[in-house]
């Protein structure tokens, strides 16, 4: 099956007007100076066939809805409301380009405008920019931004930030002249005493992220009092749904704020595409990586959207940009865009609160089941680790057979962790799963 | 209202709810330090209102499924159906990340099997299919000549860029660390093959390029640069956004590009998205493999695997294994269309592009005579000097005929440039019609130019006052119109407070 | 094109004028015609030293940036503050309400090669 539509007739009719005689002659020059290809022999399938391969195919991932889960660790399931994968395929969404032409880009730019309001009003920050790749990349690129502002080197980085989220900051600052040093998080929190003895004069900006890797709740208001005196930059890292209840960065006083904005409307999509969400004071706007939409006006003092501040993106500044980003996540933007235009503020602190609630009741039956208790007395917000008296892996391997997936066993980045689970619920989670979570772990454990 | 913004349909105590709310205020166990003092102020509509609001939002905008598209480099090809109703399949949309390995073979099969099918379409050794658009993977690909050069101890700063790149090349050479140094092109549109020999030395970490480049022109000397870049020590990286006029007939490897980063979202059909998401596929050959980032998806002796501990890959670039469902989506373009299938990609991709600029030609002044590739550029430069006519008012104009405009004002070495791209999939009926628009705006150009000048007059808004909109920053709707605006210049003496 | 005889340019299509307190420095009318309309003026600090060729400041346009050049070496004795909330004045008067900064001259024969009006004018005819 090919999408090409040109029959015979057409190719001859351009031919004709090019004065050749074969589609190959157009290749000319290259066959001259290269081998042809040793391309792979791919067959064209046609769409019915592919259609039953590619179920066989999914049968091996399971069938994901049917299997509980009960692991968050920077991606969750919160529940997706049918409007928007609907909307979303309309092609007028989906098949558009980039917004450079704005007169025939209103509804993308429109969207984005809306968007990054949504996220200023989430994070708590001034201005917003029309998405990132993910949380992690958009958390590297506050780094970025932060070196530059304050012309210092050095980046306080808590331990309590996912390590994933540490790797790619690390990944993106390995070339520029900074140093990452860490902040302990001794019982799973990163006290301001921590921050306060790390900070000193060479000290670009201090990285938290709310709730941490741990689900645990980060006192981010003091950390802000103790930032306010200095001049080191605050960034802050949240988790947008509990932004329902907990406080925003804006509030804690963080100069900028970023987040993984898949819980909002997006599903697991095994990792991606995800959506960065990054927010900051106006005084930084020129510093803000991504492509922002702005409000214009036109001859008739029409209102409408246009791609604004374009002199900070890589088309042109080039080498001087602030990022090199281009394509960003504009779908997935959109997805968090009606996102919380469904919910509403009410929607938002709902799935908050059940995801809080639900979180606590299956922390409060897996510490009571022998041998098991929680690893951190601070307070977690739906996310928890849970110690084991044996091996998390075993636990884990145990409970796949019952055709659940468990807690992330945390060895795999904390090598003396090894029996550490990190169990994460959310509004999605039923009775039953939880039931059935508890049952297949006492077999398990005994 | 025609542009009202979904904050000004608001109206408090609308909305629906999706899921029933917990009756007890469960977060009181909390401190106040920790919780919010205002609610965030998001809007609160129905769902039907919701619908209707994006629906409406949806009709002003153009998509390929709307007309065609001919912007130069973005490839804007039709995005097969099928793609898209499996990639919504909760097998694939409803996967956790971090599932066990054994809980995730389909994926890894899917992912494996397109990492193959690329390494070979490309003469690669190996592709990592972890970056998320394609300046991720340029980053991806100059951390990898970084990490090569650092690794033998080989100390080098100096990234070559041709003068007629895109912009993504020398900004993400500087976020690498490296030194930008422009090659200028020779009158024919390729690189200077004299001066390039003149800008090598022993600190040169490598070059980046497009082939065809971004003019649409076979660089015909492609391996003698490789060779003069080669034999000074450096790495050659391949901007694989022009792709299409090549895919499944040469590869960058034979060519001799050491590095390469696709756009499954341009050459493997994959939706753009309005913007994204898209995804950046790097390709290396061998001496380069130990330096890809982590996961690296392998076929162990039952099953797939990711592959985490590699001691001298460049370390992670994503918080997970990259956009799986953009992934997902190019292998069925890939295997819809199966080898022949794409080398139809790439003839019928240059035989329109070349349709196109012979049939142009006789009225438009193309950047270069002869033959092109999958997209050529036009300037409009005698229709300014000779009618005050410039590249952005035929291009307004044509929106006005009905069609997207190409490219504009890149590569900035052509004056008045306009870059078409119509790719494979446009019929014979839309490319003559296209034609005929622009010869109907070069008429008008002569006997009406305020018909362009004032272009496009069909749409919801004209054009707008850009200048402004930068000088009065207006980013995000609030409540009272006249906050609304606030000098952007204001915002360095303010300290504070939203 | 505007190109008073009474100021001397460089190749970056800066020019200077003498005055009493310092060099004035801006951007010549063929600059401020390429840019466009100017948006933004990112203004340096006073007090900063700078050497001939050094980069003192951005301009921004919405479709493009341009960079100024120190055309003689000392320090910067003041910036046009207006070009904060009026950066247009570049675009409307060049030459004069839209001056960039004034530099306290160091020595005075350090500076980048200076061109007359008339070698100005040739050079940008050449490059056409």
């Amino acid at each position: 099956m090919s999408f090409a539509p040109h029959t015979e007739e057409d190719i001859a009719q351009m031919l004709g007007a090019l004065g050749l005689r074969g589609v190959d002659e157009l290749f000319e020059e290259l066959k001259a100076t290269l081998p042809p290809g040793d391309v792979p022999e791919v067959g064209q399938t046609g769409e019915f066939e592919l259609r039953r391969q590619l179920w066989d195919m999914a049968r091996l991932n399971g069938r994901p809805d049917q299997t509980p889960c009960f692991r968050g660790a920077g991606a969750y399931e919160h529940y997706v409301p049918a409007a928007i994968p609907q909307l979303l395929s309309r092609g007028e969404f989906f098949t558009a380009y980039t917004p450079y032409q704005a007169e025939v880009s209103q509804g993308t730019l429109q969207a984005m405008y809306e968007f990054q309001t949504m996220v200023c009003e989430l994070l708590g920050m001034e201005i917003a920019n029309a998405s990132m790749y993910d949380g992690a990349s958009a958390l590297a690129e506050a780094a970025l931004m932060a070196l530059r502002i304050s012309k210092k080197r050095c980046l306080l980085v808590s331990d309590a930030i996912h390590p994933q989220w540490i790797d790619v900051l690390r990944t993106y600052t390995a070339n520029v002249d900074a140093e990452i040093v860490s902040i302990p998080a001794r019982e799973g929190i990163t006290l301001p005493a921590a921050v306060a003895s790390a900070i000193d004069e060479n000290t670009a900006a201090v990285l938290i992220q709310n709730p941490n890797v741990f689900g645990i709740i980060e006192p981010i208001r003091e950390i802000g009092y103790l930032l306010a005196e200095q001049s080191a930059l605050f960034i802050v890292a949240a988790y947008p749904t509990t932004l329902g209840i907990l406080a925003s960065p804006g509030e804690a006083g963080a100069d900028i704020a970023v987040a993984e904005g898949q819980p909002l409307g997006i599903p697991l999509s095994y990792g991606g595409p995800y959506v960065g969400l990054f927010g900051t004071k106006l005084e930084h706007v020129r510093q803000m990586p991504g492509r922002i939409s702005g409000a214009a006006f036109d001859g008739k003092g029409r209102r409408g959207y246009v791609m604004t501040l374009q002199a900070r993106e890589q088309h042109i500044r080039r080498e001087r940009a602030t990022s090199n980003i281009c394509s960003n996540q504009a779908l997935c933007a959109l997805a968090v865009t009606i996102y919380l235009s469904l919910i509403g503020p009410s929607g938002l602190r709902t799935v908050a609160e059940q995801s809080y609630s639900v979180a606590h009741r299956l922390a409060e039956r897996l510490s009571a089941l022998p041998g098991c208790s929680l690893a951190y007395d601070a307070q977690f917000f739906n996310e928890f680790v849970l110690e084991l008296p044996v091996s998390a892996d075993d636990v884990e391997r145990e409970l796949w057979n019952h055709g659940i997936i468990s807690g992330l066993p945390l060895g795999r980045w904390w090598p003396n962790h090894k029996n550490e689970m990190l169990f994460c619920a959310t509004e999605i989670i039923s009775d039953a799963a939880i039931h059935r979570l508890v049952a297949a772990m006492e077999e398990a454990l005994s | 209202m025609n542009s009202a913004t979904v904050f000004e349909k608001s109206r408090p105590g609308r909305g629906t709810s999706f899921i029933s709310g917990h009756a007890t205020p469960v977060c009181a166990d909390l401190s106040p330090k920790a919780l919010r003092s205002a609610p965030p102020r998001l809007p609160e509509l129905t769902e039907g209102e919701v619908v209707r609001h994006y629906t409406n939002l949806s009709r002003n905008n153009w998509g390929v499924d709307v007309g065609f598209y001919p912007l130069g480099s973005c490839t804007m090809k039709y995005n097969p159906r099928l793609a898209e109703q499996i990639a919504s399949w909760p097998e694939f949309s409803a996967a956790h990340p971090l599932r066990p390995v054994r809980a995730a073979q389909g994926f890894l099969r899917i992912m494996y099997e397109t990492e193959r099918i690329l390494s070979r379409l490309c003469g690669m050794a190996r592709f990592t299919l972890q970056p998320a658009a394609g300046a991720q993977g340029e980053l991806c690909g100059m951390l990898i000549i970084r990490k090569h050069h650092a690794t033998r101890r080989d100390r080098r700063n100096t990234v070559i860029v041709p003068d007629s790149a895109h912009g993504t090349n020398p900004a993400t050479a500087a976020l690498a660390g490296f030194k930008v140094v422009t090659c200028p092109s020779s009158d024919e549109g390729l690189v200077d093959i004299g001066a390039l020999k003149k800008l090598v030395n022993d600190d040169l970490a490598g070059i980046m390029l497009t082939n065809p480049n971004t003019l649409g022109l076979f660089e015909r000397d492609i391996r003698e640069i490789c060779y003069i870049v080669h034999n000074a020590g450096g790495l050659v990286y391949y901007d694989g956004a022009n792709f299409n006029a090549l895919v499944g007939r040469f590869r960058p490897g034979d060519m001799g590009f050491d590095v390469v980063h696709l756009n499954l979202h341009k050459t493997f059909g994959t939706p753009h998205g309005g913007g994204g998401p898209g995804s950046g596929p790097v390709g290396v050959v061998e001496k380069l493999e130990p330096h890809l980032p982590v996961p690296l998806i392998t076929k162990g002796p039952e099953e797939f695997e990711l592959e985490e501990h590699r001691p001298l890959s460049i370390g992670r670039l994503n918080a997970f294994a990259g956009n799986a469902l953009v992934i997902v989506k190019a292998y069925i373009y890939m295997r819809l269309l199966g080898t022949a299938g794409l080398r139809e990609v790439s003839g019928n991709s240059v035989l329109a592009a070349n349709y196109l600029k012979q049939r142009l030609s006789e009225v438009y002044t193309p950047s270069h005579p002869g033959r092109c590739m999958h997209e050529f550029v036009l300037s409009a430069e005698r229709h300014k000097n000779e009618a005050g006519v410039r590249a952005v008012d035929i291009a307004k104009r044509l929106i006005d005929l009905g069609f997207h405009p190409p490219t504009m004002y890149f590569p900035l070495t052509v004056p008045e440039a306009l870059m078409i791209e119509p790719t494979e999939t446009e019929n014979l009926e839309t490319l003559d019609a296209f034609v005929d628009a622009l010869l109907q705006i070069d008429r008008e150009a002569r006997e009406s130019p305020e018909m362009l000048h004032n272009a496009p007059h069909e749409t919801p808004v004209g054009r707008l006052d850009e200048v402004e909109a930068a000088k009065n920053l207006n980013v995000r709707w609030q409540a009272e119109p006249s906050a609304n605006t606030s000098h952007s210049q204001d915002a360095s003496k303010r300290k504070d407070g939203q | 094109m505007n190109i008073p005889d009474d100021l001397k340019y460089t190749a970056t299509h800066e020019w200077i004028r003498h005055t009493a307190e310092g060099v004035a420095v801006g951007i010549s009318d063929y600059a401020q015609s390429e840019l466009t309309d100017i948006v933004f003026v990112e203004l340096p600090e006073t007090g900063r030293a700078l050497n001939p060729g050094e980069e003192i400041c951005a301009l921004e346009s919405v479709k493009a940036v341009a960079y100024v050049y120190a055309p003689v070496a000392g320090t910067i004795a003041a910036v046009n503050e207006r070009l904060t909330k009026e950066p247009e004045l570049i675009n409307q008067d060049p030459y004069g309400e839209g001056w960039i900064i004034r530099i306290a001259p160091a020595d005075p024969e350090k500076t980048v090669d200076l061109l007359e009006a008339s070698a100005y004018r040739q050079r940008l005819e050449s490059e056409g």
